[in-house]
């Protein structure tokens, strides 16, 4: 089931289906690997609307809240 | 011709930049701790080669200014070593194509080679050198090794080329890495579950309010034991050479007061005294330079370990609120051990808004250490109550500035996207290298500044100006704040060195309110006088006279609240 970044289960892995903004928005994620296709795991989200922390390749990356409801996951699960 | 470092943020290319060149440079586990370009000499076959290092970025597409500094630099050319982060090697890649397509001469360093191994990822160095068509060198920046290497291969850098659309660039990309790395499933380390367990709020607060309380202990206990077990010591060594010159001049004169000082009760007071020989050398020396060691050591270890941007997460919701990101952390955290670095880092935010905001708040909240560090003399003697209540009203002051700031200007504040690098253990020779260079610009900047600042209290006095201004000056420093008007000698010296300014606190004789509010209002009506300087050039004329207008009202502001509560206590 496809859900965004944002809704996804703390401590799921998830595969990229799709980003839901312009080619800078797209261009912006890139630049940290984070595309289409790619496996990620969400590590946490912050409280007060902060932003979500995920795990890419061997980095971390932290992503806005609005940034993290444009990106569209599936949930491959917990690890 | 040229050697232009590049590459990713925090892939290593300062510590390689400093390995060829031998010069200096910050470098810590954070994105963009380098903020300019940094400029030095390697030396090919008997001829000096300028080699620069540029600040990190992600493409060559200028969607950022730090992007459009890279690519400037590529059009003055030369050859391009492009440092790439070994443990993330597809991401990187990219940036190589790119460069790869510029028609520059390229080879490609491998950092980080000895982490790989941990990672359980293996990488053939040949084989990606047989893809790109260019050298590449492993290397462990830290530890030099690979370095010697790379200067021999320079001569080898090839220029390529290669015309991709983005998405053929990604999928080039994709067959490389497949083809030369090679990823086995490993046991997640200690370090790793750290992580996590620092960016989960519910563990990673704990963990934060631990380390702030831990180095808040660390600086005091060390700082202090460095003044009662060396310095103190040694001043009283210097003690008879100094009471010898005052004999000398016969005790008192115009001489005997800038070189010595005043005795007091017929004796030398090293912080009361006041002259170029005393109070001038003890002040920075066995006060201020303890803490600073202390303070430096602590976010020395902080800053390479990779503590601060898994900090920036965790503060992240709480700055946007004060019209920051929560990379706006490391200004503040920096501004602890002095403005002028904090002011210079606020750089790393990248909207000309959440910079004013950033420097104002920290210019005006944010207390040096040479500063907290007289403080500490001022109002220990009341415990944690009289730094508690001093401390509590900056963090006050600066949220409610804060939360003000982001309601009055106009604008928004971008979303926070940032790249967490891995913890590592911090390298010891880069921690004390690191050290040194903060203690070596303290002790050749503020110096200097602390001996002017003596030097104007006697001068002032001498002349009787300082008489003059207490009395213009007098309603509102005594009627609004409370304080004798003789304080007014230290809010003019606080223009040049807040430490001393601090100091001159002392033989006033205050009770424990007027000694904060006079603390609170000294930090916060306007910044030393270095960064005054740097706040020029950072925000501009214009925004700078916002910035002191704010300053100065909100110091009175906050000193003429505290002064009025504690009115109300005393009478209670």
């Amino acid at each position: 089931m496809e859900v965004s970044l944002f809704d996804l289960r703390t401590g799921q892995k998830a595969i990229i289906m799709g980003l839901k903004g312009g080619g800078m928005f797209r261009k912006k994620l890139a630049s940290l690997n984070i595309r289409v296709g790619k496996t990620i795991r969400k590590i946490t989200a912050q409280p007060l609307r902060g932003p979500v922390v995920i795990e890419i390749d061997n980095t971390e990356a932290t992503i806005g809240m609005n940034m993290a409801k444009k990106i569209v996951v599936e949930s491959l699960g917990a690890e | 011709m040229k050697i232009l470092l590049m590459g990713n943020p925090n892939v290593g290319k300062s510590a390689i930049f400093s390995r060829l060149t031998g010069v200096d440079v910050m470098i810590s586990n954070y994105p963009g701790t380098t903020i300019e370009l940094k400029k030095g000499k390697v030396k090919l076959d008997d001829r000096l080669v300028e080699v620069i290092d540029v600040p990190g970025t992600y493409t060559l597409e200028p969607t950022s200014k730090a992007e459009e500094v890279a690519v400037r630099m590529l059009e003055v050319g030369g050859v391009v070593v492009n440092v790439v982060d070994a443990t993330n090697l597809e991401r990187n890649l990219y940036l190589t194509l790119q460069l790869l397509e510029r028609n520059i001469p390229v080879i490609v360093v491998l950092n980080f080679w000895d982490e790989i191994r941990h990672l359980g990822i293996q990488i053939d160095a040949k084989k990606l050198e047989a893809h790109l068509n260019v050298p590449v060198v492993p290397a462990v920046a830290v530890t030099a090794e690979g370095i010697k290497k790379l200067v021999s291969r320079l001569p080898e850098a090839r220029a390529h080329a290669n015309k991709y659309s983005e998405e053929a660039r990604w999928s080039e990309i994709g067959k490389i890495t497949r083809e030369v790395q090679k990823v086995t499933l490993k046991k997640h380390t200690f370090l790793e579950k750290l992580e996590d367990l620092s960016v989960k709020p519910l563990t990673g607060i704990p963990i934060t309010l631990s380390i702030l309380a831990f180095v808040f202990w660390l600086v005091r206990f060390v700082g202090e034991n460095l003044i009662a077990y060396l310095f103190d010591p040694l001043f009283e060594l210097y003690l008879p050479a100094v009471t010898g010159l005052s004999n000398v001049l016969g005790g008192s004169g115009i001489i005997h007061d800038v070189l010595v000082g005043t005795l007091i009760e017929g004796k030398i007071d090293f912080v009361q005294s006041m002259g170029l020989l005393t109070t001038g050398l003890y002040v920075p020396f066995a006060m201020v330079l303890p803490y600073v060691f202390a303070f430096y050591l602590a976010l020395g270890v902080l800053e390479d370990s990779g503590y601060l941007p898994r900090l920036a997460t965790l503060v992240d919701a709480v700055l946007h609120k004060l019209g920051m990101h929560g990379l706006a952390i490391i200004p503040m955290l920096l501004g602890f051990g002095c403005n002028v670095p904090g002011a210079l880092s606020t750089r790393i935010l990248e909207t000309k808004r959440q910079r004013f905001i950033a420097a104002t708040l920290m210019a005006i909240a944010i207390p040096c250490m040479a500063q907290t560090a007289m403080v500490f003399v001022l109002l220990g003697p009341y415990g944690i109550k009289g730094f508690g209540i001093y401390f509590v009203t900056l963090f006050i002051v600066w949220l409610a500035l804060g939360f003000l700031l982001n309601k009055v200007l106009k604008g928004e504040t971008p979303e926070t996207f940032m790249e967490i690098p891995p913890y590592r253990i911090p390298y010891l020779g880069s921690l004390a290298k690191k050290l040194w260079m903060r203690i070596r610009s303290f002790l050749t900047e503020a110096i200097p500044f602390v001996l002017l600042g003596v030097l104007i209290v006697n001068v002032l006095y001498v002349l009787g100006i300082i008489d003059w201004i207490s009395e213009a000056a007098a309603p509102v420093i005594v009627g609004v704040l409370g304080l004798p008007k003789e304080a007014v000698a230290s809010l003019i010296v606080g223009f040049l060195r807040k430490d001393v300014a601090v100091g001159m606190l002392l033989p006033l004789g205050l009770d424990m309110g007027q000694l904060i509010v006079a603390s609170v209002v000294l930090t916060m009506y306007f910044p030393c006088v270095a960064t005054f300087v740097v706040l020029f050039k950072e925000l501009g004329a214009m925004d700078l006279i916002k910035a002191t207008a704010i300053m100065i009202v909100s110091a009175l502001l906050a000193g003429g609240i505290l002064n009025a509560l504690s009115d109300l206590v005393s009478k209670a």
